[in-house]
């Protein structure tokens, strides 16, 4: 295969170009800067996954490694990022509109990083909660997802975004039926329809786009698009399609079930990272093409999104503390704080498009490690019965630590990822003089206290030993601690993260109202 | 990286590394996490001795880590820092013996101390905070710390007082980062200065201000157990005598306290928010809450309930100190953190070990217990006559600098309060005291062990024996130049225009 790196879109001159030109770099670097990362992104996985299918016995091991691969080709991209800013390639060499072209900045980045991250901690965690049959199929599957999500982070153009979004819904939907038994058939079965119909309405608006202005690239629609009618029908179309994808309150109905029933892993890797890929895509059309034009549609779409979110983050911290079982009220609170991200379309500032990517990455690592936690305490107890947890804390330390640490970023209490992006949120909301939107953010942060802590307060209370608890390996313990330890770390990083996601400028000078 | 932007780390360090080991260490590494212990303390206690003399020197230690865009976790050991540090890390050292001694044989001991630890840490990070974001972060790591020592029964009555705790210090906490941001957004920093940095602020922010101001009393107002807040604080004492201990004095009340100390001095500035109007309001509050505090302690029959609800009482006078507004209050307010901290550990320690000698924990079980424990009544009889206000004791020394500081700035009315309150408070606790000294004991106490030579453990009966010395000499010593008064003394006179 033939790969060349192609200057970059006049749109995106901004971060692009060599920054050290004049000097000498060392071969070594200059190797590692060269090899095209981000096509290695998509192919290790690819490749992983078809060899674990051919090769069922190696499964394990080459997930392992393909894992601890993928985070090297994310740093080595991340490092191509840093040193020449936002990067576009043409696949085979043939540059859009005929090929398919790629695209990586900031954004891209931290959805890849996140993705990388969490990666390796289900893959770590599988390793050991999957075993025979069930590893059998666990493998080609998650290796495809992640293949899926990786080239759905670097698409540069709608279309391909489709169907990198139709691979990860197909492969999501075998992961959940993984499960067997009746409720997670009835749940995949219920996922894949919502994904198909999802797909549909958004494949729907990219026709319709594609008719309107003869193009599928993000960067040349960026250019060519103007208010319309065809083009609010589009976006419209794509919108409601997405939206019912990342399970946007009152699209949410499939999540909970989804979610709940699923295998520990794959709950971890659905709520961190599939419902957000929709959400990325999201994010990309309106950044790129319905903000900028400013028009009264996008300021009105932006508010219900806002209202949306809100009504999603009370309902879904409502609902979670409803629970009786632990599962299902992680899975409500996925619902919430996916509400959260919302909360930036209407108020439109970078500050509150940060807040919002800091919420997206501190939950995505967070919130894997709860799915984790609770699918040791499962494995423990023999069932997750939020009243009958008596004694975890005694017995179950490390796990019950991973689920406070990631309960402390989904809360928002510092130092913790949660908390960045809080303190984000609630400033830009204050300063915009639009204070209903820090009454939600408050208020979501207690109900979040109000569910976690209901949990965390059963596990200590005094019990007898369950009669014949199931033995946990220390493996899925301390990935479930490593990851909620990840996302407390994210509180004090969080300068860094922020000049990383700023390459290219996707999110910068953005501001609607 | 050098010695003066080291130490303020190290001094937060010297119980978090600690307290993270201990967590990993199995329950019958007795002897490593014994030793963790004290030396974390003792590591503590040298190196806040070691800034308090840099600090009187002259030297400035602070660091800074960027946190935030534009706002840094900011340590900094100025002389208020200095006061609350090295009371937190002296009791914190006594308390840890105690708490040796206390839950001997009793289970989950490294979870215990862990959690024990981590409480410290919040409290030195807290103290040492350089700006109102760093505050808040330790805050609520306060907050998160000490839930899982005061559930650690794990009896449903302890579920309870934990939910309880939480669903207070959880909503207090939410208002303070209320009151932060928007604090922030008004003004672009939040950076702890003397005399405050708000009153500069354009006119049209004072209403704001003063919802902020409400905010932030309501949100640390909590941890301080003000009216109507203090609900939380004599339920928790179901948890062990040394929680108690550490709530009521060395860390989580005081937290609060401290906390309405640096938001008037420090952010509004006294002069300031007295322009404002918020100050008499406050004082009004701290001085209904003393009051309240007082008469329902009268009438709790369990003793640590009464104990709770005479913290309730005391550490008002700190928010009353400030809220007077006057330079002499002021060092009245600042030394009653230091003295009630002092007094009450004592207490609390005297309470834990009636309970696991004898098996009393009412009052009206007291009769004749100085016969059977007459070094630790004696140490109780000092810390109660301290909180009367009985001359020597430091619980004198807080109380005159009140008064004479309310009369310095006009406010007579305040006298009234406190001699209101002293009385409430002889009449809640002499009582004790005489039926403990002179009344004849019951044939049988509840449920007796033998503790051999002493009266108690050892490790039980040290630490109030030294915190009720400590007691006496801080107050006869009340004008040595170490002497907590004169540090409160130096800190208001930073404060005030000359």
């Amino acid at each position: 295969m033939h790969i060349d790196m192609v200057s970059t879109n006049p749109r995106f001159a901004n971060g692009a170009g060599p920054t050290n030109g004049g000097e000498t770099v060392p071969p070594l670097d200059l190797m590692f800067v060269e090899i095209p990362w981000a096509i290695a992104l998509i192919m290790l996985p690819l490749t992983g996954g078809m060899v674990c299918f051919l090769l069922p016995s190696l499964a394990k091991l080459l997930g392992l490694v393909c894992a601890l691969a993928i985070l090297v080709a994310v740093g080595g991209l991340g490092w191509q990022l840093a040193e020449n800013g936002a990067q576009r390639y043409a696949v085979g060499g043939w540059g859009a509109p005929l090929g398919i072209d790629l695209y990586a900045d900031g954004l891209s980045l931290l959805m890849l990083v996140m993705a990388a991250l969490v990666g390796l901690g289900v893959s770590v965690y599988s390793s050991a909660y999957f075993n025979g049959d069930k590893a059998r199929h666990f493998w080609p599957l998650w290796l495809f997802l992640w293949a899926a999500l990786n080239a759905l982070f670097l698409s540069a153009d709608i279309f391909n975004l489709y169907v990198t979004l139709e691979l990860l819904g197909l492969a999501a939907v075998a992961l959940v039926a993984l499960a067997g038994g009746a409720d997670a058939l009835n749940a995949a079965m219920r996922y894949l329809l919502v994904s198909l119909l999802g797909s549909l309405f958004y494949l729907l608006g990219v026709a319709l786009i594609y008719h309107s202005f003869g193009s599928v690239d993000i960067a040349v629609l960026a250019q060519r698009m103007e208010p319309s009618p065809a083009a609010w029908s589009a976006v419209g179309l794509m919108s409601t399609g997405l939206l019912l994808k990342t399970a946007l309150f009152p699209l949410h109905f499939w999540l909970p079930a989804a979610h709940a029933s699923a295998p520990a892993p794959v709950s971890a890797l659905l709520s961190a990272l599939v419902v957000k890929a929709p959400f990325y895509i999201l994010l990309r059309l309106w950044l790129e093409i319905v903000s900028p034009t400013g028009a009264e549609p996008g300021q009105l779409l932006g508010q219900l999104l806002g209202l949306l979110g809100a009504a999603a983050v009370v309902w879904g911290g409502i609902q979670a503390l409803r629970q009786t079982r632990l599962k299902l009220l992680i899975a409500y609170s996925t619902v919430a704080q996916l509400g959260y991200l919302f909360l930036a379309f209407p108020l439109g500032t970078s500050i509150a498009w940060k807040g919002v990517l800091y919420m997206l990455l501190s939950h995505g690592l967070a919130k894997a490690a709860m799915f984790m936690a609770a699918g040791n305490i499962l494995r423990f107890c023999g069932h997750d019965r939020i009243t009958d947890l008596d004694g975890v804390a005694q017995r179950l330390p490390l796990t019950l630590a991973a689920f406070s640490l990631a309960g402390v970023s989904i809360m928002g209490l510092p130092p913790s990822g949660g908390f960045v992006a809080k303190w984000l949120l609630l400033e830009t909301s204050i300063r915009s003089g639009q204070w209903w939107w820090a009454v939600i953010l408050i208020l979501g942060g207690l109900l979040a206290a109000a569910y976690i802590f209901k949990v965390i307060g059963h596990a200590f209370t005094q019990a007898e030993v369950p009669s014949n608890p199931g033995a946990v390996p220390a493996r899925m313990e301390w990935t479930a601690l490593m990851l909620a330890f990840a996302a407390i770390l994210l509180g004090f990083v969080a300068p860094a993260v922020f000049e990383l996601m700023a390459i290219g400028m996707p999110v910068s000078g953005v501001a609607v109202g | 990286m050098n010695l003066t932007t080291l130490l303020p780390l190290m001094l937060v360090a010297s119980s978090l590394v600690p307290g993270m080991i201990i967590f990993f260490l199995d329950e019958k590494q007795v002897v490593a996490r014994i030793s963790l212990n004290m030396a974390g303390a003792l590591l503590k206690l040298a190196l806040a001795g070691v800034m308090l003399w840099g600090v009187v020197h002259g030297y400035h230690y602070e660091i800074r880590l960027p946190l935030l865009p534009g706002i840094d976790l900011f340590l900094r050991a100025g002389p208020l820092a200095m006061l609350f540090v090295t009371l937190s890390a002296t009791l914190w050292l006594v308390t840890t013996v105690y708490a040796i001694g206390y839950l001997e044989d009793s289970p989950h001991r490294s979870r215990f101390f862990g959690f024990f630890s981590l409480c410290v840490t919040a409290t030195a990070g807290l103290a040492l905070a350089g700006n109102l974001l760093t505050f808040l972060l330790f805050y609520e790591l306060l907050t998160l710390a000490t839930f899982p020592l005061i559930v650690h029964r794990g009896t449903e009555v302890a579920r309870l007082a934990g939910r309880n705790y939480l669903i207070y210090t959880v909503g207090g906490g939410a208002l303070l980062l209320v009151a932060t941001v928007w604090l922030y957004t008004l003004t672009g920093t939040l950076e702890f200065t003397a005399r405050g940095f708000l009153s500069g602020l354009d006119a049209v922010h004072h209403p704001a201000l003063i919802v902020i101001f409400v905010l932030f009393i309501a949100g640390l107002g909590v941890k301080a157990a003000l009216l109507p807040f203090h609900g939380w604080l004599p339920q928790a004492m179901v948890a062990p005598a040394p929680v108690s201990a550490l709530l009521h004095a060395v860390a989580v009340v005081k937290a609060g306290a401290f906390g309405i100390v640096r938001v008037v001095y420090d952010v509004y500035g006294v002069e300031f928010a007295a322009d404002l109007g918020v100050t008499l309001p406050l004082a009004i509050l701290a001085s209904a809450t003393i009051i309240y505090g007082s008469v329902r302690a009268l009438f709790q029959d369990d003793l640590k309930r009464r104990l709770a609800f005479s913290t309730v009482s005391q550490v008002s006078y700190i928010a009353l100190g400030v809220a007077v507004v006057g330079p002499i209050a002021t060092i009245g307010g600042l030394v009653h953190l230091v003295h009630q901290g002092i007094q009450k550990v004592t207490l609390f320690f005297c309470a834990g070990n009636l309970a696991e000698t004898l098996g009393i924990h009412k009052v009206s079980e007291m009769n004749g217990v100085a016969r059977r424990m007459p070094w630790t009544m004696t140490a109780f009889t000092i810390g109660a006559l301290g909180m009367i206000g009985v001359p020597p004791l430091t619980g004198f020394i807080s109380k005159w600098y009140l008064g004479m500081g309310a009369l310095d700035a006009g406010q007579n009315w305040v006298i009234f309060i406190l001699a209101g309150s002293s009385l409430l408070n002889a009449a809640y606790f002499l009582p004790i005291v005489y039926a403990a000294w002179f009344k004849p004991p019951p044939p049988a106490w509840p449920h007796e062990r033998s503790f051999g030579r002493f009266e108690t453990a050892w490790a039980l009966l040290l630490p109030p024996m030294v915190t009720a010395a400590l007691t006496v000499s801080l107050g006869l010593l009340a004008s040595s130049p170490i002497s907590p008064l004169e540090w409160a003394r130096f800190i208001a006179s930073r404060e005030f225009s000359p």
